[in-house]
């Protein structure tokens, strides 16, 4: 084993030199007074490791003794996860002794001593690569499936394995042959390098389902698809938190793994108190019991908040490889982005624009690719879909995370101050925002035969009206109410209904926080059908209240239960205004 | 700071700029303190036996035979009941003529709380300032600064929270106050007869600038010995923030860092973070509430400092004079306290949440007429009763100088509305609209 002694210290980033081979992104401890520090090596020059340390390195000393262990940072993957709160590098928080988070005090993943009720899914004699089931045991509702560690190359015999029964997580489950004859003992856990995308799968198709959010401006008029990328760039105060928050709790996900890189430590505690109390929609059973939430506040080490989205992406991939569909949603990613701004500076590099090293491009695309709708070995179907806030400096969405998450991310839902400042939540901008997924064909093919036989065209429609009306609204703003055609009015409100009664949504009403795919469907289509209208009115006076007796209706069906006799009570009071107007 | 026998002394600076200094030295850990020529110095950085020290007071006068005084242990501060009451200097020494504290020496800048080990904050602040009470109501574990042109009365406002609100403590931190606004701090603590309640952290313009980069962290080393160990609200007043910035940047400026945005260091947004996230609430009881202040130019907020600030803290408070009352007033339309909605409502009065909106929303329609009236364009009769309103609402309610609990200015606010609105103008639901809307 190679080991090492500290040569210089600045801030986390501490060099070492080594007596042996060492390689990149290995971890080795550092020994600060009987403490061990986790470090990453991240460059290596002559003997001397430059290594990245995931703690504070106060009163640490050159000369410090340091072991590496040929290892690089990795997640332990097992049964176990579901329901748990960990740091960055998977400590488990609630293990963690006192009230502060003390340096070296590294914690399990997992229960090492739990047991599960495991019943097998091969046989013996059956021929396994990485990444094949061997069994499954029930986790919360999930059958969470044992694989064969995604770390064992080429094709091994089972030679045996455990019949149906109750096993500690440790215990060993299968004996797997290789092709020489040597035999390999498999538990319920595997490890695996957060660095290193997991590609035990058969083939990665482009995306062609949609995901959906219950969010309708994104489901309606951006959809993300399954598999899919999409992030949200905005100022502070725009709702980026919020979005994501609504997001993790009404999206149609079999599992919700949330990476809190980097944010405020409250806005986490909220998860931690509300998902316990909060009803998964679709299955009625508490949020948290679908979800794993890794949290690196941002006054936790900044080298431990680099890897937490790594280490959350690692465990979706985990979950996504027992054909689950997983959504990662990650807030924010430019913390991240700068959490590497801070050690490139520390190492000296030339920077590239705005001090952010050179390769951030490069890095975030590599990231963003993990994610991705797959048939796993055995065909059945899995996914990851990815949804990043970023926090753009100076909510200048020209700024280098922003850009380059533009190049590689298919969804982008920008904020908006504007609409933030008229409390037009969700504050996403519809005009600036899109889903290059609408254009996939096998996308439209699926929206059309699953939602309605129009729906592409519909929404297609719905943007036009939403261009038109700010056109509209443009010109008003600048010749005067009375300085324009009548037919500007319309417009303007045409697409103001638009804008209130599908893209507004009130995150706090139980209604109205979500609502499912057949209803935005509906709403869509009867908003359009007002939109497609002719009204007929002398002045410009008019219009604004007239509008704006409809839309008070429609928001009151907005706040009601689809379909119930309230609900078309206030359908009826819409036609009946709709009617006073209308050209006939 | 004095130090303690059997230490080394160095003498041999290999390197002197305008902040740091660097000299061979064996045996020194990271982030230690030591004095170069008495003066007081924190090590920055080690590579093999050179050891560059950033000087608190700057290098003036330091000489390449200076002798280096090695601690052994980073800064510290006794932490006891002692402290209340008492004025120190950014290294935690009185600065009130008293003896020096007796007590337990802690580390500052010390490590996080585990974030599954904070409670949340829930329980409502009363300032009796309607800008912030009524609109954007604080919490305890909060986090929000002030952002303030340098010309608006920010320590006042400030020295308002502070005596206003029943915290069991409060620390100020100072950086970089001028003498004359330590002294209105001073004289307004004592002449409220409160001073016990209060510790203060000062740095003045008369100090030299990179001794600010202690003072947050002594201040809220001696919040967490009272939040944690005595279970008592505390309030930690941090102003001015843009200066403490500002002596990063001359540290990171020195040490050849690579400068981000508006040349302020990389870590900047985990700088501030760092600070900010110690506000918390605990289970037991005690909690840690920032409200600080950070002083923007010509209002721009897209500045790296109250950019970062912003994505950190929950809101932001902004100052504004009205001209047409001629006071400061709490800007309703851009504050926010993000933490509002978990007491608005629940701590308060039933009404308090759509209350707030309505008034909020018809303010902004002020606001648009005001607009509208500028351009030229005429002035409907909702347009005049908006404006009228508006001018009510900041003299009655907004101006800073308004001090009334909050169930008072619910009741003033109806009044308001009452008075310059239709029920449906005012479109807040039925059964609130029954219970406090009364009848003509």
């Amino acid at each position: 084993m190679t080991t090492g002694i500290v040569t210089g210290i600045i801030a986390n980033l501490v060099h070492v030199e080594v007596d042996g081979p060492v390689a990149q992104n290995e971890i080795c401890y550092i020994d600060l007074d009987g403490v061990k520090l986790k470090a990453e090596v991240i460059k290596v020059q002559g003997n001397i490791a430059y290594t990245q340390v995931f703690e504070s390195t106060r009163g640490l000393k050159p000369g410090s003794p340091v072991e590496f262990t040929q290892r690089m940072l990795e997640a332990k993957l097992g049964p176990g996860m579901l329901s748990k709160i960990y740091d960055g590098l998977q400590d488990d928080l609630h293990k963690m002794e006192g009230l502060f988070l003390n340096r070296g005090e590294y914690t399990d993943p997992l229960d090492e001593d739990s047991t599960w009720d495991f019943t097998p899914i091969a046989k013996e004699g059956d021929n396994v690569i990485a990444g094949d089931w061997l069994g499954e045991v029930p986790e919360n509702w999930i059958p969470h499936k044992i694989m064969v560690p995604f770390s064992m190359d080429g094709k091994y015999k089972i030679k045996s394995i455990a019949a149906k029964g109750n096993y500690k997580l440790t215990d060993t489950i299968a004996t797997l042959e290789d092709e020489d004859g040597g035999l390999h003992e498999v538990s319920m856990v595997q490890y695996w390098p957060v660095k290193l995308p997991i590609r035990a799968y058969k083939e990665k198709p482009r995306p062609f389902k949609m995901m959906e959010t219950g969010v309708r401006t994104i489901d309606t008029l951006n959809p993300i698809a399954e598999g899919g990328t999409g992030f949200t760039p905005g100022p502070f105060g725009t709702g980026k938190t919020v979005l994501q928050h609504s997001i993790s709790q009404n999206a149609e996900a079999d599992l919700i793994i949330f990476a809190a890189c980097g944010e405020r430590a409250n806005e986490v505690v909220e998860l931690f108190v509300e998902f316990p109390k909060l009803d998964d929609p679709r299955t009625g059973r508490k949020l948290m019991e679908r979800t794993i939430i890794i949290c690196n506040t941002s006054n936790m080490p900044v080298a431990a908040r680099e890897a937490s989205v790594y280490t959350a992406m690692t465990i979706a991939e985990y979950y996504r490889s027992m054909g689950l569909k997983v959504l990662l949603l990650a807030d924010s990613t430019s913390r991240w982005a700068q959490a590497l701004r801070e050690m490139s500076n520390r190492m000296e590099e030339l920077p590239g624009p705005d001090a952010y090293p050179m390769d951030l491009p490069a890095i975030i695309s590599n990231f963003y690719s993990r994610n991705g709708y797959v048939y796993l070995n055995n065909g059945t179907p899995g996914s990851v879909t990815f949804i990043g806030a970023v926090s753009p400096a100076g909510g200048n969405l020209k700024e280098p995370v922003t850009e380059a998450t533009k190049k590689t991310a298919r969804c982008f839902y920008a904020l908006s101050q504007d609409r933030a400042d008229s409390k037009r939540y969700p504050a996403v901008d519809p005009i600036e925002s899109y889903s290059k997924y609408l254009e996939y064909e096998e996308v439209q093919e699926y929206l059309n035969n699953n939602i309605s036989p129009t729906w592409v065209s519909d929404v297609y429609e719905a943007k036009d009206i939403l261009l038109r009306g700010k056109e509209a609204g443009d010109q008003i703003n600048i010749l005067g109410d009375d300085g324009v055609p009548l037919v500007y009015h319309q417009r303007l409100w045409k697409s103001e209904l638009l804008d209130r009664i599908i893209l507004q949504q009130d995150g706090f009403d139980k209604v109205d926080k979500s609502t499912p795919m057949k209803r935005q469907c509906y709403m869509l289509e009867l908003v359009l059908k007002i939109c497609r209208y002719d009204f007929e009115f002398e002045s410009f006076e008019e219009v604004q209240p007239y509008f704006t007796t409809m839309i008070n209706a429609m928001r009151q069906m907005n706040y009601l239960e689809f379909q119930t006799d309230r609900f078309k009570e206030y359908e009826t009071r819409l036609n009946e205004i709709v009617e006073e107007r209308r050209a006939k | 700071m004095t130090s303690t026998a059997f230490q080394k002394v160095y003498t041999k600076l290999t390197q002197i700029t305008k902040a740091t200094c660097t000299v061979k030295a064996t045996g020194v850990g990271f982030d230690e303190l030591a004095t170069v020529s008495g003066r007081l110095a924190q090590v920055v950085k080690i590579m093999d036996d050179s050891v560059t020290l950033q000087i608190f007071s700057g290098t003036e006068g330091i000489a390449t035979d200076a002798e280096v005084v090695f601690f052994g242990r980073p800064p510290t501060l006794k932490v006891s009941d002692d402290l209340a009451g008492r004025f120190f200097n950014a290294y935690g020494d009185p600065i009130d003529g008293g003896p020096a504290v007796q007590g337990r020496e802690v580390e500052i800048g010390g490590p996080s709380v585990n974030p599954v080990r904070r409670e949340e904050p829930s329980e409502l602040i009363a300032t009796g300032i309607a800008g912030i009470d009524l609109n954007n109501t604080l919490v305890t574990g909060q986090k929000i600064p002030f952002f303030a042109d340098p010309d608006q009365p920010y320590n006042q406002v400030m020295a308002t929270v502070a005596l206003r609100t029943h915290a069991d403590k409060i620390i100020l931190g100072g950086m970089g106050l001028s003498n004359d606004d330590f002294l209105f701090y001073k004289d307004t603590f004592e002449n409220a007869g409160m001073i016990d309640k209060i510790i203060s952290f000062i740095n003045t313009t008369d100090d030299p600038p990179v001794e600010r980069l202690l003072v947050p962290d002594m201040a809220l080393t001696a919040a967490e010995y009272f939040a944690i160990e005595k279970n008592e609200k505390v309030l930690v007043l941090l102003t001015d923030l843009t200066l403490y910035c500002d002596a990063l940047s001359i540290v990171s400026n020195r040490m050849d860092q690579i400068p981000s945005k508006d040349s302020m260091p990389g870590s900047l947004y985990s700088d501030l973070a760092k600070i900010y996230e110690k506000a918390v609430q605990f289970p037991a009881g005690g909690s840690i509430t920032i409200v600080a202040v950070t002083t923007i130019s010509g209002g721009d907020i897209t500045h790296a400092i109250p950019d970062n600030t912003g994505y950190i803290t929950e809101g932001n408070l902004y100052l504004r004079r009205d001209t047409d009352i001629g006071k400061v007033v709490i800007d309703p339309a851009r504050s926010l306290s993000r933490l509002k909605t978990k007491v608005m409502g629940k701590k308060t009065r039933e009404d308090h949440p759509k209350v707030m909106e309505a008034s909020v929303r018809l303010n902004a329609d002020a606001t648009r007429a005001r607009t509208k009236m500028e351009n030229g364009f005429e002035l409907t009769d909702y347009d005049e009763r908006a404006l009228a309103f508006a001018k009510d609402y900041a003299n009655d309610i907004l101006a800073i100088d308004v001090n009334v609990g909050t169930d008072e200015m619910l009741d003033i606010t109806w009044g308001l509305l009452q008075k310059y609105f239709t029920v449906e103008e005012v479109a807040i639901q039925d059964d609130l609209i029954q219970k406090y809307w009364k009848k003509a």
